[in-house]
Order: C-alpha cells, then sequence, then structure tokens
C-alpha cells in the first residue's frame, strides 16, 4: 500500500478530515514550489496537489489558467520541476499528488510518466481530462506501481458512472462540487451535501470535494460530510498577486503557506 | 438526394488507434446523450427528410459540381472540376453540418448552441442554423481572428448570435475550442456544443462527417452524369478536416480513386511557422482526442501559423490521422505564398474568389495537374468563397 493510500485509510478509520491546497508547480519557479512544499504541515494537509502547468487547461479558469501561461513563458519544463522535487524530497513530508492533463501524460508515455513523476516524490496522480472510459492502462500501472490514480465524479455522473469510477479511484474519490471549471465561487452549491452522502452510500470510499472551495468557511461545511476539501484557485490567485507584486521566493512561499494554515485552522 | 448513413464506427469511436474521449468527467453524460441521440436520429426517415428539405430549400443543395475550363486550360493537364460548396448558403460547406448539429440539438431539447470558429465560417453558419431554428446562440472566436475576420464577426451579430472574442493562448481556433469547451462544462444540462469539424472527443467526428459527407455522395453522381465515371484524383485542404473528409469519406472504399488532403504549410515546413499537423506532428491527445498534434516533447502545445484563419490548427481530425497511417488518403501542403497566388488565380481565371482555406488546395493542384495525362480528372472540393478575406488578402498585398 503506498504512503497515499495509508494516509487516508488511517484518515478515515479515525474520521479526521484534512485540507487538500492545490499549487502550480513550477510556478514562478522550481524553487518556490519546493519552499511552499517545506512548509506545509502533514498533520492539517494529507497531501498537496502540484498542478502541471499545460498550454491547453480546458478545465481550469482564469486563475490557473493565468498562473499557467505565465510559467510557461517563464520556461517551464516538466523535467526541472521533476528535478527539484526529487533534490529536495527529504525536505518535504507531506505527500504529493500530480494533478495534469492527459496530453503530457501520454506524450512522456504512461509508463514512463509514473515512474520519473515517482522518483521525483509523487505519491499519485490525478488527470482532469481522462474519463473512465480511457483510464484503465494508467489506473492498472498505478496499481502494479503502488501509484494511485483519483478519478473526479461530477454533479452529472450518473450512478452507473458513480460505481465504475469509485471500483479504480484511490485512494479516494474526487467530488467536483459543480459543473464547470476552476475558480472561486461566492457560495457552495446547495445540493452538495445530498451529492456527496449520496456517493458515500454507494461507494464507502473517501471523499474529497473541490471546484469553487474558496474560504475557511467552504472547508469547514464541506469537511462536515466529506473528508478533505481541496482548495486551488483561491490560493492559486494569491500566487498570482504576489507575483504580480514582484516578491521573492520565500515570500511567496509566506504568503501561499500563511494562507493555507488560515484555511487549515477551519477543519473541524 | 442524401441517403442516410450506413456505416457505423467502432463502439469507442475509434479510428484504429486514433479519436477516443479525453475530456474531464463532467461532459461525459452529454457526449453520452449525443451519441444516442445521433444513434436514434441516424435509424430515423423523417430527420433525414427533414435535414435534407433544410439543406435543398434552405441552404441550396446540391452545390454544382463545375468544370473549370480555362484553369484546365493554362494548367495543361487533366481536366479540372470545381465541388461548388462556396455557392451554399453563408458561402461555405459549414452549413451542412451546422443545420445537421443544431437539429440535433433541438431534438435533445437543449436551448442553447455554442460553438468555436476560426476563419469566422462555422461562426456564420451555427449561427445561421440558430437564428431559422430559434435557438439562442454563442460563438467563441480567437481575438486574432476577429482582427483578421471583421466581416464574419459582423455577420454573426447580425445573425443574433452573440460573438466573443478569445484572448487567451495563441488567441486563434485551438484557444477557442478551449473557450467553448470551458463553457460547455457549465452549461451542458441546457447547451448543445456545435463542433465545427471532424474533431474532438468522439461522436463529434463522425457525426460531422456523415453530416458533410453530403458533398461526396452529390460528387459522385454528378461524377457519373457528367463524365460517365469516377474522377480519377479528388483534392481538398486540410485543418481540422471537415471539408476533406465530407468530400472524401463517400470515396474511401473507391481504391482506384487518389485522395489527397493539403495542409497548411504556412511559412514553409522547415521553420516553425506553418499548421502542418501531419507533415510535421505525431500522435498525442488534444480537444478530446487521440490524433496528430504539433506538440513539444513536454505535451505543450506548439504555436502553429496560417495566412488562413481556418487552417491555423495543431491538431487535426483522427479520422485523417488513421487515414494517413494506412496510406488511404496522400496529404501534401501549400505554403502561405501559394496559397496567395491560387487566390488570385482563381479569381482571375474562373471568376471564383475562393476562400484562403481551399486557395491551398488549388496551389497544390497548380503544381499536379500539369503533371498528368489529359484524359485524367481532378475534383478539388472549393469549400468556401473568399469573400471574407478580401481585405486581409489586400493588406498583405499591401493593395490597402
Amino acid at each position: 500500500m503506498s504512503r497515499l493510500q495509508t494516509t487516508f485509510r488511517d484518515l478515515h478509520a479515525a474520521g479526521r478530515k484534512t485540507l487538500l491546497p492545490y499549487v502550480t508547480g513550477g510556478y514562478p519557479d522550481a524553487a518556490t514550489t519546493v519552499e511552499i512544499l517545506r512548509q506545509i504541515d502533514p498533520q492539517r494537509c494529507a497531501c498537496v496537489e502540484i498542478g502541471i502547468p499545460f498550454s491547453d487547461p480546458i478545465a481550469d479558469g482564469p486563475v490557473i489558467q493565468t498562473s499557467f501561461s505565465r510559467a510557461l513563458e517563464h520556461g517551464f519544463r516538466l523535467d526541472g520541476l521533476f528535478d527539484a522535487l526529487r533534490a529536495a524530497r527529504d525536505q518535504i513530508a507531506v505527500p504529493l499528488l500530480a494533478m495534469v492533463s492527459y496530453s503530457i501524460v501520454y506524450r512522456r508515455d504512461p509508463r514512463h510518466f509514473v515512474e520519473i513523476a515517482q522518483a521525483a516524490g509523487f505519491d499519485g496522480l490525478i488527470v482532469p481530462d481522462l474519463a473512465i472510459e480511457e483510464a484503465d492502462d494508467l489506473a492498472a500501472i498505478g496499481r502494479e506501481r503502488g501509484f494511485p490514480l483519483v478519478m473526479m465524479v461530477a454533479p452529472t455522473t450518473d450512478e452507473t458512472r458513480r460505481r465504475r469510477i469509485a471500483a479504480i479511484s484511490e485512494p479516494f474519490i474526487y467530488y467536483q462540487a459543480l459543473a464547470g471549471v476552476t475558480g472561486e465561487r461566492s457560495a457552495l452549491p446547495p445540493d452538495l451535501v445530498q451529492h456527496v452522502q449520496q456517493l458515500r452510500a454507494e461507494t464507502g470510499k473517501p471523499i474529497c470535494v473541490g471546484f469553487g472551495i474558496a474560504t475557511a468557511a467552504h472547508v469547514q461545511a464541506v469537511c462536515a460530510v466529506a473528508d478533505g476539501a481541496i482548495v486551488g484557485s483561491a490560493i492559486v490567485r494569491r500566487m498570482n498577486e504576489s507575483v504580480d507584486r514582484g516578491d521573492s521566493p520565500p515570500a511567496i512561499a509566506r504568503v501561499v503557506a500563511g494562507f493555507i494554515r488560515e484555511l487549515a485552522a477551519a477543519l473541524p | 438526394m442524401p441517403q442516410t448513413p450506413t456505416d457505423a464506427t467502432a463502439p469507442a469511436g475509434r479510428f484504429g488507434p486514433f479519436g477516443g474521449q479525453y475530456v474531464p468527467e463532467v461532459l461525459m453524460g452529454a457526449l453520452r446523450q449525443l451519441e444516442q441521440e445521433y444513434e436514434r436520429a441516424k435509424g430515423d426517415r423523417a430527420f433525414w427528410a427533414g435535414l435534407n428539405d433544410y439543406l435543398k430549400q434552405y441552404a441550396g443543395r446540391p452545390s454544382p459540381l463545375y468544370f473549370a475550363r480555362r484553369l484546365t486550360e493554362q494548367l495543361a493537364g487533366a481536366k479540372v472540376y470545381l465541388k461548388r460548396e462556396d455557392l451554399n448558403h453563408t458561402g461555405a460547406h459549414k452549413i451542412n453540418n451546422t443545420l445537421g448539429q443544431v437539429l440535433l440539438a433541438k431534438r435533445m431539447g437543449k436551448r442553447r448552441v455554442i460553438a468555436e470558429t476560426g476563419a469566422g465560417q462555422h461562426g456564420v453558419a451555427t449561427a445561421t442554423a440558430c437564428a431559422m431554428l430559434g435557438l439562442e446562440c454563442a460563438v467563441y472566436m480567437g481575438a486574432e481572428d476577429v482582427r483578421r475576420q471583421a466581416l464574419n464577426v459582423y455577420r454573426m451579430r447580425l445573425l443574433g448570435a452573440q460573438c466573443i472574442p478569445v484572448e487567451s493562448g495563441q488567441r486563434t481556433l485551438k484557444d477557442a475550442i478551449n473557450e467553448a469547451l470551458r463553457d460547455w462544462m457549465a452549461s451542458v444540462e441546457h447547451t448543445h456544443y456545435c463542433i465545427g469539424s471532424v474533431m474532438g472527443p468522439h461522436p463529434f467526428p463522425t457525426i460531422v462527417r456523415d453530416f458533410q459527407a453530403v458533398i461526396g455522395r452529390e460528387t459522385k453522381e454528378q461524377m457519373h452524369a457528367a463524365e460517365g465515371r469516377l474522377p480519377d484524383v479528388i483534392l481538398a485542404c486540410v485543418g481540422g478536416g471537415s471539408n476533406a473528409a465530407g468530400i472524401f469519406y463517400p470515396f474511401i472504399g473507391e481504391k482506384a480513386v487518389r485522395l489527397i488532403g493539403v495542409e497548411a504549410a504556412g511559412e514553409g515546413l522547415d521553420g516553425s511557422r506553418h499548421a502542418a499537423t501531419l507533415a510535421r506532428g505525431r500522435p498525442g491527445v488534444l480537444h478530446g482526442m487521440l490524433t496528430y498534434v504539433l506538440q513539444d516533447d513536454d505535451g505543450q502545445t506548439l504555436p502553429v501559423h496560417s495566412v488562413s484563419a481556418g487552417l491555423d490548427y495543431p491538431g487535426v481530425g483522427p479520422e485523417h490521422a488513421f487515414w494517413h497511417s494506412t496510406g488511404r488518403v496522400e496529404y501534401a501542403s501549400a505554403t502561405d505564398a501559394e496559397a496567395l497566388d491560387a487566390f488570385e488565380l482563381l479569381s482571375r481565371l474562373e471568376g471564383i474568389i475562393p476562400a484562403l482555406e481551399p486557395a491551398h488546395a488549388i496551389a497544390y493542384a497548380a503544381k499536379l495537374v500539369p503533371t498528368l495525362p489529359r484524359d485524367r480528372i481532378v475534383v478539388l472540393n472549393l469549400s468556401g468563397r473568399g469573400d471574407k478575406d478580401c481585405i486581409e488578402v489586400a493588406r498583405l498585398r499591401g493593395a490597402t
């Protein structure tokens, strides 16, 4: 069983809730990513999602798109980020999930991608543009190598698909709170609680909720029904603003880590 | 009279290894719904009768197959026929697909239709079908293309559609597709995404090909009437590849007919400023499909270039990738400069101003036709008219 699976099994067994922060990898540079990860408390955050910058992120709203296009303009390369993470492995306590487009995974060849991601210190993978129809190979490679593939369920997913997704998603199911792209929303969808409870009843797997979760109050509300809350755009917006101000990597990391602590304080 | 397409694509929407559905889970329900509705519509005579009636009475089909006498004399080789898709209502082949898809959207009870557009022809054709059938319409268009194709922007707005400039990425067709997909993820319950080419996730490549195959079926009949036989060569330009798929598809089983797709070589295949995906790309995943793409070693989409906004795309329909891999269709290319010369050549010799997209096919014909014997017949799919390009060509030629 992988480190990530153990973490979620223990959390679930203890009924403890967690925060999953998302940060754009290699933004504005790999050193900043490492600095942020060093400051994250694994007691509060079961893992961190590292978004891999991509030229055509169809599931992302303007905030994450901006971070991706800036990272790419500044010469982001996959190997540069992976090398930096590998070199800093001993300094990073929190497990890492790569959130990456299948365009990138396919280009590097799925098996090879999993190998280099593991070598860089990643513990698992989320591929937001890979539906179950195309996911079997990657899930099989993940099982073979102890590198779980987290699958997403959307409000538009019917029961048959929910069960199929739950069968391969490890170690938790990513429930997308709303139909749409990533981005901050002022309120949580009214049907969220009901959807999460239904998914839990059907699958019995840990469930983490993302998309539109932006504040400490949202985190608290989500964790009343789910195992974890995923916060992306609200964090990346602060990264964008910090970069706009011309902050140094340690200063950007302080901003991000500070906001993550603020969100984590809302965990029950 | 167009017939109901009869053959079925492989269940998973694959053309050999190409195609598939690489999209976020949130869209899978809508793709399944579309697939099922299309399966039902496909076997429904009333649907095809309705569509064929619109194609005839509204779009002006069948489009003529015109013998280009002066072009033939000038090139001094094979006889050249032009399949006049430029004479369709709205000025291009795009209306064949949008009438079909907007009728499907109505069958599914969707009240809103979105589209992406490059040159603006698909945007205008979608806006037109929506105006006529009474659906709300929004069209995403790269800001760079909004500049290049101002006339079509005005036409879409006149037709009651919202035309939304896209400022992200390279601000061209690929970015318009990204933005349309993002809209669809939030609006999927009441909105249909009317994709403009034989691309994207299954079932779009199959649906668009089937709606465009009317071009090839008519060509076959008209060629029999004119010459009593099949043509020797069929030429069509390829961006996403819908006009080419439409004219090629009914001839795929006719092994004696050479099928040639012409990609945009931009400023030349040796540099990076081109859009020749099959010539210079490799298999990869983009916009929901596994196909040939222009990507770097990290899977990032490379910038592409063509003088023609409709060919300025770093991917290609997955069935073209398949035909390329099996060798059934040959793929060639023409540069910006060659296409601009061809734009002027056809205007002067035949009194037909072609769109810059099929001007690439004309440019290739100008090289190929003189090498063929005089008893050979070449059909060129003249996929659209060039009014939309006149201002941009005049600017490029220094005439303004």
